[in-house]
């Protein structure tokens, strides 16, 4: 080919394939990549459409929007326990003698622009990724999305959560303040509590005694880096496996366990994802800047003899603080040895319980169901009444466990004995279960029993003939009505299915 | 009707005509939705160009959030609400291809490592069995150093503080506490002197020093001694998990703790009546010198704090 053929703009525009520039550099980059069939798949990957779907984009950004402000908080923040005189804005801590963590943490909030509202955002956003992901773990369970194939996916999803309360507990220490230190106490004295092993553990990861001078810098670097990179690598792992295994859909028309029915990738989703994103830091960043959250000034430096009234936790550590509190105050003593069953049971035990149904969960339904099928259709909760009510009871405990945590506020705030509070939170933790179990799984029959829940009613519309007669017809369906054209799906044949207690008329009768 | 229908099949997006109806926008009025889509972005980009300013600027924190909270928000709904009501509504399906391989891939995929690693492994058992010794050595080897490098064993530490027979007690300025410097029904933290400022002084060896009437205590058998002058000290280091017990209810003479609401009654051995803590808070031997200050007679008789495997 001669040189003077591509030397005039026309030619050169003629030189360029149908799709102009873009898809010549996407040729360049399919030479070198072979990316375009696999990128077209990928452009045409279909997303089910539920607003139930995005809670755990939540949970995802919100873990974006803790990265980012995270690094900030870094340039920042200095992870050490040397004891400097504080000489900054804020003017009623001035002259303290204070660490060097507690002393840029205040600096940071005051000194630095926009710290404050970073440091506030990252706070914030930690809070709301964790109750994303119990949220989205909710979703997830009530649903049976959960089951096989995605397994691998709940498990990894599990261990997200405890990453992320582990790292909110290591992050919410870092600044040294008052209420922190004494969380810190706290953790020391729930790992003193383990068997055997608990003193040597306790000075191995603080260094020492209580409260010893490597807590901030190894916590700094768990907070900061390790942890994160675990969570990092579980969030691009839990992603592999959605895209892989294809998301779940509720039963609808023209849905199939075999299929997916939605929008595509591009542009679809992907503007709707971004806009998402965006839309989960706006509020981040407009609660950052109108909410306060944990104001390390007003609590002050921490001092190992010093406390405050109403000392509470971070909220996704209010039922563990809760167990503690109600708990009676139980303690093995024998053969020369203790074991602080006071602090261990709730501490550890309990949450040690309750993860580990978590993670069993999936193989403990298979086994009670023998239901080894794998499922792409979602359930709706009602058809589950037992899975359902379970869940609901699991809920209700540990909720009451959370609320439990703050008996003292709530004696306070309703001007009631104490004593009456915390026997009143050992009775409703007990008893909340059981009674959530029952009702749940009534609740659940009940909406079985009614023929066409889930749809919308449809309009008719009534026109009038030329002769004077008037004729009702049902008006089309909308177009949104689909997604809520939920049919029960089929009950596996391994389930019994209890007797239809239903007339014709879709009414239940009863016995009474 | 059939129209209609149409619409709400899904179809697959391979070989669609670009005129397909299932590329039309669901909005009914597409116009009115770019104007108002059109209004969150220009409304947006202001917002975030206001942020730009108040950085610039130094305006209060608030106006930093509010500016680009706002902003991101409004282009986020802008672009949700353009997904949403102004590209292809579809629905669309795509087919779920079964992730399972067929039997003889998956016979192929399993023979290679049963049958090829299987047999390199079996036939050199030796081989296999030093190198995974090796590694396994290697790892208790790696954790020795690295685990006893984190920190000191306990030892006995956790048994004793620093107050011994004679110890002066201080307030946390390091002044001497004489015996006429608490009224009755006072109450001041003390540290041993020369510790006040120290970690270990203010988690392991702080204590509550109270001064009661004599009438309304109790004295413990053994302890006849321990508080002269209605001087009583005990470990403010609660039992439980080791909060400060930094709350004295003067009038049920109780210390409470603030983290889980355990309450110790100080006119009687400090033994909990009430919350999670287990054992009374341990009391600390008291004696006034000749000059009036408040001295140790020795170290806390068990240790302080919350419970661990080694305490008896």
């Amino acid at each position: 080919m001669s040189s003077d053929v591509v030397n005039t703009k026309r030619a050169k525009s003629q030189a360029l394939g149908p799709y102009g520039k873009v898809g010549n550099a996407l040729n360049e980059l399919d030479d070198r990549l072979g990316v375009a069939k696999g990128g077209r798949t990928f452009m045409d990957k279909i997303f089910p459409d539920h607003w139930s779907f995005m809670l755990g984009e939540i949970a995802l950004y919100s873990f974006v929007i803790l990265l980012v402000t995270g690094v900030f908080l870094t340039l920042y923040y200095i992870p050490s326990t040397a004891l400097v005189t504080y000489h900054g804005s804020y003017l009623p801590l001035d002259g303290q003698r204070v660490t060097e963590a507690f002393a840029s943490s205040v600096n940071l909030s005051f000194a630095v622009r926009a710290g404050l509202l970073m440091r506030q955002m990252h706070h914030w956003s930690c809070d709301i990724f964790i109750g994303a992901i119990v949220v989205h773990m909710a979703r997830i369970f009530f649903t049976g999305a959960f089951r096989k194939p995605r397994e691998m996916n709940w498990t990894i999803g599990t261990t997200l959560l405890i990453l992320g309360i582990v790292n909110g507990f290591l992050g919410y220490s870092l600044p040294d303040d008052l209420v922190s230190g004494t969380g810190i106490r706290i953790a020391y004295s729930i790992v003193l509590s383990i068997p055997v092993v608990g003193s040597y553990l306790g000075f191995l990861v603080f260094g020492g005694n209580f409260p010893g001078t490597a807590v901030i810098p190894r916590f700094f670097i768990l907070h900061c880096l390790v942890i994160p990179a675990v969570i990092l690598g579980l969030v691009g792992a839990h992603l592999f496996l959605l895209v892989r295994q294809k998301h779940t859909q509720f039963p609808g028309k023209g849905r199939t366990e075999n299929n997916v029915v939605g929008t595509p990738m591009f542009p679809v989703f992907m503007a709707k994802t971004t806009g998402f994103l965006f839309v989960v830091a706006g509020v981040t960043a407009l609660l950052g800047a109108f909410a306060q959250i944990n104001p390390i000034w007003q609590f002050g430096p921490y001092e190992a003899s010093r406390i405050s009234y109403a000392v509470q936790p971070d909220w996704y550590m209010g039922f563990l603080d809760g167990a503690l509190r109600i708990w009676p105050s139980w303690s093995f003593h024998s053969f020369g040895h203790t074991i602080p069953l006071e602090v261990l049971v709730p501490s550890v035990i309990l949450p040690g319980i309750l993860f580990n149904i978590a993670f069993a969960w999936p193989a403990l339904e298979r086994r009670f169901t023998k239901d080894f099928a794998s499922h792409n259709l979602l359930d709706r909760p009602s058809n589950r009444p037992k899975r359902t009510a379970a869940g609901v009871a699991v809920l209700a405990l540990v909720s009451m466990l959370f609320i439990a945590s703050s008996t003292d506020v709530m004696a306070n705030f309703f001007r009631l004995p104490l004593n009456e509070v915390l026997w009143a939170m050992r009775i409703l933790v007990i008893i909340s279960p059981f009674v959530a179990y029952p009702i749940t799984w009534k609740i659940c029959k009940e909406l079985q029993a009614v023929k066409g829940g889930g749809k919308r009613k449809t309009t008719n519309v009534v026109t009038r003939s030329a002769d004077g007669e008037y004729v009702a017809t049902p008006a089309p369906v909308y177009v949104d009505d689909l997604h809520s054209e939920l049919e029960a799906s089929q009950v596996p044949k391994f389930i019994v299915e209890e007797p239809d207690e239903q007339n014709e008329s879709g009414v239940r009768t009863t016995d009474r | 009707m059939s129209e209609h229908d149409d619409h709400r099949t899904p179809v697959s997006l391979n070989g669609l005509a670009a005129n397909d109806p299932h590329f039309q926008p669901a909005a009914r009025n597409p116009l009115l939705v770019e104007r108002v889509i059109a209004l969150t972005f220009v409304v947006g980009t202001l917002l975030l160009v206001g942020f730009v300013y108040c950085f610039w600027v130094n305006a209060e924190p608030w106006t930093l959030g509010a500016t680009m909270g706002g902003g991101l928000f409004l282009l986020g709904v802008g672009l949700v609400a353009w997904g949403k009501y102004l590209m292809p509504k579809g629905p669309f399906v795509e087919e779920r291809h079964v992730l399972a391989n067929s039997e003889a891939d998956r016979n192929a995929f399993a023979a290679a490592i049963v049958e090829r690693g299987g047999s390199v492994v079996k036939r050199r058992r030796l081989l296999a069995g030093l190198l995974g010794g090796g590694l396994g050595v290697f790892t208790i080897a790696a954790m020795f150093p690295l685990l006893r490098s984190l920190g000191p064993l306990p030892k006995g530490t956790l048994f004793h503080t620093d107050w011994r027979s004679g110890t002066y007690a201080v307030d946390i300025t390091g002044r001497r506490v004489h015996v006429g410097d608490l009224a009755v029904g006072s109450i001041v933290t003390v540290y041993p002197e020369g510790k006040q400022e120290t970690d270990r002084g203010q988690a392991v060896d702080q204590t509550v020093l109270l001064r009661i009437s004599n009438e309304a205590f109790t004295t413990q058998k053994g302890r006849e001694t321990w508080g002269p002058h209605g001087y009583i000290a005990y470990s403010k280091v609660c039992t439980h998990l080791g909060c400060p017990v930094g709350l004295y209810e003067q009038q049920l003479q109780l210390l409470v703790c603030p983290c889980h609401q355990s309450m110790f009654d100080v006119t009687n051995g400090a033994i909990p009546n009430f919350g999670p803590a287990p054992r009374p808070l341990p009391q600390l031997p008291l004696y006034v010198d000749a000059s009036g200050y408040i001295r140790s007679q020795k170290d806390y008789d068990q240790p302080v704090g919350p419970g661990f495997w080694e305490r008896s």
